[in-house]
């Protein structure tokens, strides 16, 4: 069976890759390029195509699909639809499939479901390392507050951490919002 | 408790009133909270609404008949008690095929560009490389209106030319490598080839039908009756916002607010000058004033006349080669929902049409029409042809257009 995957984040393109490397009599081609996006298609005769929900190409495929009805193997713009529930859970997890008409619903359900699962881990991912780097830059502010404090009013560095906490709990704050204010405050009043 | 609803939608002007419903208080002050969802496909849009994302979606409104017909998957009802806008569009030419068939400055006309073009088409259709156009969606009304100009002037869409589907935010970038010689698109994304100096805008769409139906506010059939009373609630603050979006006063403020990340993330001074019906139509000429390039609001704008939806379905069989089946018909008739549009409006300030369905294309003039609320006087309706579409005759309708 071949399966494409239409995906501008080639990361996760290779997310999905990877897991459905697990079936063996599937071949897999990853497709990141929204120029000549349909030739290719057309080159590579899937039988199977996964594509996210926030691809601005899909009505262009669409396109294409409703077109290629005429030619030897139309595509489908749906898996079966008596999987109502298999398409929903696809839909929300941001992922939409095309498949080849006539195909076996037992053979594109396992698909389906291992590609709703990897795109679900990858958002997670993504919702991770989001934080972990919020996280991070909220450091180097207050890290950087700090020496402002330091330096302007000759604190100890547990000093100046000291009075950016109670200004934050006096205001009921957070102290990277209180280290940010302090930050743009220096950089207004022309400090680097 | 608020009623909550979700509605989807593209980047595009046309998107304004549930935005501005929701930034102005309207929608608030009829006890309804909007979520706005923004994609970059219609495709998405329309997935979101059938799987229970979205309550609703800002549509072309010729994809909403054809979901409900099953064209391309498989058929589900969708309600469309609203219309979001008429009209809005534009034809947008390289400079270089604009320069051999349309005026230096200013709109072109219709049948002398289309009459123009069709040499031009004639020569590239002999050279092997037909003259290609971009429009945003096969279910469109950009893809209906830029036909029903192109067959007029005697050049078939299919045969003589290609039309092909362009998302809006790559028709600029599709003018300049050559992929297409045009597009049909509604705005910003006219102005952004024009800025960047790629297009030329030849044609609003206005001038080829003077009251084209555009954009819809779509349901899924069954919530228009389960949460009836919240429905009429969004319909109403949707009023308030198309009446405010309208006045001269709120213009700059609302392109500002259009203009946001959220929303188009585009230019306020591009978006401003289409909701104020004025068009740059060549880089490095003075403003054009195009009177009801987009129409939000006036003549009972957003009532959604079930003749409209029956001229986008004698389009779609027109070019699908197929027969009006009289099945079909009714079912695309039904899609548009007038009775829900007086059942929210009743008693409101706005006028409500007498009638659900009219001939479109029959009024050149001021013409007073019959009203069970308020007042209510037509402006020309016509299409650039001078033909009329009368719904009670669809057959007959499409055997006199010339077709495939």
């Amino acid at each position: 069976m071949r399966i494409a995957i239409v995906d501008e984040s080639a990361t996760r393109a290779a997310v999905i890759r990877e897991g459905l490397a697990a079936f063996e009599d599937c071949e897999i081609f990853v497709l990141t390029e929204r120029k000549g996006l349909v030739a290719r298609i057309g080159e590579v005769a899937p039988d199977i195509v996964l594509i996210d929900l926030g691809n601005p190409s899909r009505d262009v495929l669409e396109e294409y699909f409703a077109v290629s009805r005429v030619l030897d193997r139309p595509i489908a713009m749906f898996v079966d639809q008596s999987d109502e529930e298999a398409i929903a859970a696809s839909i929300d997890a941001g992922v939409s499939s095309y498949v080849v008409d006539g195909l076996a619903p037992h053979r594109i359900r396992p698909i389906l479901d291992l590609a709703v699962r990897r795109f679900n881990a990858f958002a997670r991912l993504q919702a991770d390392l989001s934080e972990a780097k919020g996280k991070l830059a909220e450091r180097e502010t207050i890290d950087k507050a700090k020496r402002i404090l330091m330096d302007s009013r000759r604190l100890s560095e547990p000093q100046a951490y000291a009075e950016l906490r109670k200004t934050a709990m006096d205001q009921g704050r957070r102290i990277a919002e209180i280290a940010e204010a302090v930050v743009t405050a220096h950089r207004l009043m022309g400090g680097a | 408790m608020a009623a909550r609803f979700t509605i989807g939608f593209l980047p595009l002007v046309d998107a304004c009133l549930p935005i501005l419903a929701r930034e102005h208080g309207f929608a608030e002050a009829e006890g309804v909270s909007l979520d706005l969802v923004r994609d970059v496909s219609w495709a998405t849009v329309l997935d979101r609404l059938l799987y229970g994302q979205t309550h609703a979606a800002h549509m072309v409104a010729p994809l909403a008949i054809a979901t409900a017909l099953g064209r391309g998957r498989p058929a589900v009802p969708l309600a469309v008690p609203f219309v979001l806008g008429l009209n809005g569009n534009a034809v947008t030419l390289r400079p270089d095929l604009a320069a051999l068939v349309a005026p230096e400055t200013g709109l072109g006309d219709p049948r002398k560009v289309g009459t123009a073009l069709r040499a031009v088409a004639a020569q590239r259709k002999a050279e092997g490389r037909p003259l290609r156009f971009g429009v945003v969606h096969r279910y469109s009304s950009h893809s209906y209106m830029l036909r029903y100009w192109l067959a007029e002037c005697g050049i078939h869409p299919d045969r003589d030319v290609e039309v092909a589907t362009v998302p809006p935010p790559f028709c600029a970038d599709a003018l300049e490598a050559g992929e297409v010689d045009g597009i049909c698109v509604g705005e910003p994304w006219n102005s952004v080839a024009v800025e960047r100096g790629v297009g030329r805008i030849v044609l609003a769409t206005a001038q080829i039908w003077r009251r084209g139906v555009e954009k819809v506010l779509a349901f899924r059939e069954p919530l228009i009756e389960e949460r009836g009373a919240e429905v009429d609630a969004l319909l109403r603050a949707l009023v308030a916002a198309a009446r405010h979006f309208v006045d001269p006063a709120n213009w700059a403020a609302n392109a500002a607010i259009l203009a946001r990340t959220e929303y188009l993330d585009g230019s306020p001074a591009i978006i401003q000058r289409a909701i104020s019906d004025r068009l740059l139509v060549a880089k490095g000429t003075e403003t054009v004033h195009f009177p009801d390039f987009m129409f939000q609001y006036r003549e009972a704008a957003n009532f959604p006349w079930v003749s409209q939806a029956l001229w986008l379905y004698t389009q779609m069989i027109r070019w699908e080669g197929r027969e009006i089946h009289p099945d079909e018909a009714e079912r695309a008739a039904r899609v548009f929902r007038p009775d829900v549009y007086r059942r929210a409006l009743k008693g409101l300030d706005e006028p409500l049409p007498g009638a659900s369905s009219k001939v479109e294309g029959s009024l050149a003039g001021l013409t007073p029409v019959g009203t069970q609320q308020g007042r209510m006087v037509l402006e020309s309706n016509m299409f650039f042809d001078g033909r009329a579409f009368d719904p009670a005759d669809l057959a007959g309708y499409l055997e006199g257009l010339p077709r495939p």
